[in-house]
């Protein structure tokens, strides 16, 4: 079995958020890193390569993005994935979701894998959406927001949430799932494969490579035209204790509480 | 001919309700473009049933009776087929799961633009255009589509109108599906897992995330949810985890709530949980994490360890209480 992984660079979470003093709105540009969703969809890839069930020959991470999204395929090859590939090109940049996985359908296409995998959303933007399009490209069975994945030979046995409880739903391969982040608790790299990332193969290729038309990707491409953008109505800030005296500030809930008639 | 198609959700003999707010809002778009609105309904649908949907305002319903429940990939077939037989230039899905997968493989089918976890359509100039809170919800972002758009609604973003007693024209469609459409099966549909416990009902409702560590960091929710009054909530990913019964989920696959008091403990705050408690009339978030998005939306947050102010605030109500 041959198992692609999408991966993405978003922007880290874990880096302090700053207010942009000229648009009053969060900077959340500096530091990317991998997106976090997608650290379950490489520990989801491995698990199926340590279970007795099936043979795993390759684990490929897959990601679109500028030069700086080598960082998420360094990340991904040093929590499990074998090689990687980066499909980077000018002509995708402003691509909308569907442009976004009609290129990457093709780039899988030539990887030919029997499952793909990729995180339930990212934090930057597009959720849950990405799955659906690159399997109707590929002619591939989908799911989203799966929490276990049983597989054998040539078939998935998934769970998931939908909108009236938990469903179960046998795929037969080859398929495209999205995991939720409550399949697995993903590992931490260890010192020597985050050491080793750099060495593995990682394949470089533009859309002339795939045989993608510029003008099925980015600005052009792109069915949606996103713009005019405005500021949300205001709510009125809340307020923000910070907790360093217990007794103190459970008195302070208290009184907001009491004033707010909550008590009585 | 032009329209707008609505997929309505069912299941057990009943639509679902944000898939109602979609066909009403398909309605009132058609209205003010002077166009039709249709809907899709797949399965075992009722004549009956499916005519019921034009009390929401669409005028005609295309029924796929021999099409599977539950799963995206056999509707994308339906309706793309539809769209093409009927030129619709709109598809528009009410919040939830299965409208995201169903729009998204559809945009690929129909090489049409998507827009998701929108907010607010306009009728703009003859055409649709969509309303989309971006980044955290700090911006708001319009779409508008070269050709065919695709709208999928935010959780409860579009209300459902008062049925108008109005039936509509039911035409049943056969649908060739895609060979990869097949390739999934449903085992077991609507399984509940855990209790049932009524949350919707309850004005104060304490809701635990992740941030409690462990499945046991609930006892700390429920000791203050009796003191309160009320009753415990949980996030999407402590009920995936199996901590807390799905009866109890709040947000996009879960349930809805507007109680007088939201109090979020150890929940970073994703707009998935979001849509499910804003409308409450008081937020309080507990978070040892300063950055944690949910502060942005709190009435009060306090940042601190749970473990530490949970136990004591349960002390300090049940004082003042009495």
């Amino acid at each position: 079995m041959k198992i692609c992984v999408l991966v993405k660079e978003v922007p880290d979470a874990a880096v302090e958020k700053r207010i942009n003093p000229s648009t009053g709105r969060m900077d959340r540009g500096g530091e990317r890193n991998l997106n976090p969703y997608d650290t379950h969809a490489i520990e989801a890839a491995m698990q199926v390569r340590e279970g007795a069930e099936v043979e795993v020959e390759e684990i490929v991470a897959v990601t679109m993005g500028p030069q700086t999204a080598v960082r998420a395929l360094h990340k991904a090859v040093s929590l499990g994935a074998d090689r990687s590939v980066h499909l980077s090109d000018d002509a995708l940049a402003g691509s909308d979701v569907a442009a976004t996985g009609f290129a990457l359908a093709k780039l899988l296409a030539r990887e030919r894998p029997d499952l793909v995998l990729l995180g339930q959303q990212s934090d930057d933007g597009e959720c849950y959406t990405i799955g659906a399009v690159v399997a109707d490209h590929l002619q591939m069975a989908s799911l989203t927001q799966v929490i276990k994945m049983d597989v054998s030979e040539g078939r998935l046995r998934c769970e998931r949430q939908a909108e009236y409880g938990y469903d179960t739903v046998e795929i037969e391969l080859p398929a495209v799932i999205s995991v939720g982040d409550a399949i697995n608790e993903p590992r931490y790299p260890s010192l020597k494969a985050i050491m080793g990332a750099k060495k593995k193969p990682l394949d470089g290729v533009g859309i002339g490579d795939l045989g993608i038309e510029a003008s099925s990707v980015g600005e052009q491409g792109s069915k949606v035209v996103c713009g005019d953008f405005k500021a949300p109505p205001q709510k009125a800030a809340g307020e923000i204790i910070e907790d360093e005296d217990t007794a103190e500030t459970v008195e302070k809930i208290i009184a907001w509480l009491d004033e707010r008639k909550l008590l009585s | 001919m032009s329209g707008i198609l609505a997929f309505a959700l069912h299941y057990e003999g009943a639509y679902n309700k944000n898939s109602l707010g979609g066909v009403s809002e398909a309605a009132r778009q058609a209205q003010a473009l002077g166009i039709e609105a249709h809907a899709v309904v797949v399965g075992d649908v009722s004549d009956e049933l499916a005519a019921s949907l034009g009390n929401y305002g669409v005028t005609k319903v295309f029924r796929a009776s021999d099409v599977p429940e539950g799963l995206a990939q056999p509707v994308v077939d339906v309706m793309a087929q539809v769209m093409r037989d009927n030129g619709q230039d709109y598809a528009l899905f009410g919040g939830g799961l299965l409208g995201f997968e169903i729009g998204a493989g559809l945009a690929a089918r129909l090489n049409a633009g998507v827009t998701m976890e929108v907010t607010k359509v306009n009728a703009v100039d003859g055409k649709l255009t969509a309303e989309r809170p971006i980044h955290g919800d700090s911006s708001i972002s319009t779409s508008s589509y070269k050709d065919r758009g695709i709208i999928i609604g935010r959780l409860n973003a579009f209300d459902t109108a008062a049925p108008s007693g109005a039936t509509a024209e039911v035409q049943d469609v056969e649908v060739a599906l895609s060979p990869f459409s097949t390739k999934a099966t449903m085992v077991t549909r609507g399984e509940a897992r855990g209790a049932d416990i009524d949350i919707e009902g309850a004005d104060y409702l304490v809701a635990g995330g992740r941030g409690l560590g462990k499945p046991e960091g609930f006892e700390l929710c429920e000791a203050l949810a009796d003191a309160l009054g009320g009753a415990v909530a949980a996030t999407r990913a402590v009920v995936d985890a199996g901590w807390y019964p799905y009866s109890t989920q709040i947000g996009q696959t879960g349930k809805t709530v507007s109680p007088k008091l939201y109090l979020a403990a150890g929940i970073s705050g994703a707009i998935q949980h979001k849509v499910g408690f804003q409308s409450a009339e008081n937020i309080i978030a507990i978070n040892k994490d300063a950055n944690a998005p949910i502060f942005e939306y709190t009435d009060l947050g306090i940042v601190g360890d749970l473990n530490k102010i949970l136990p004591k605030l349960t002390e300090a109500v049940k004082a003042k209480k009495g």
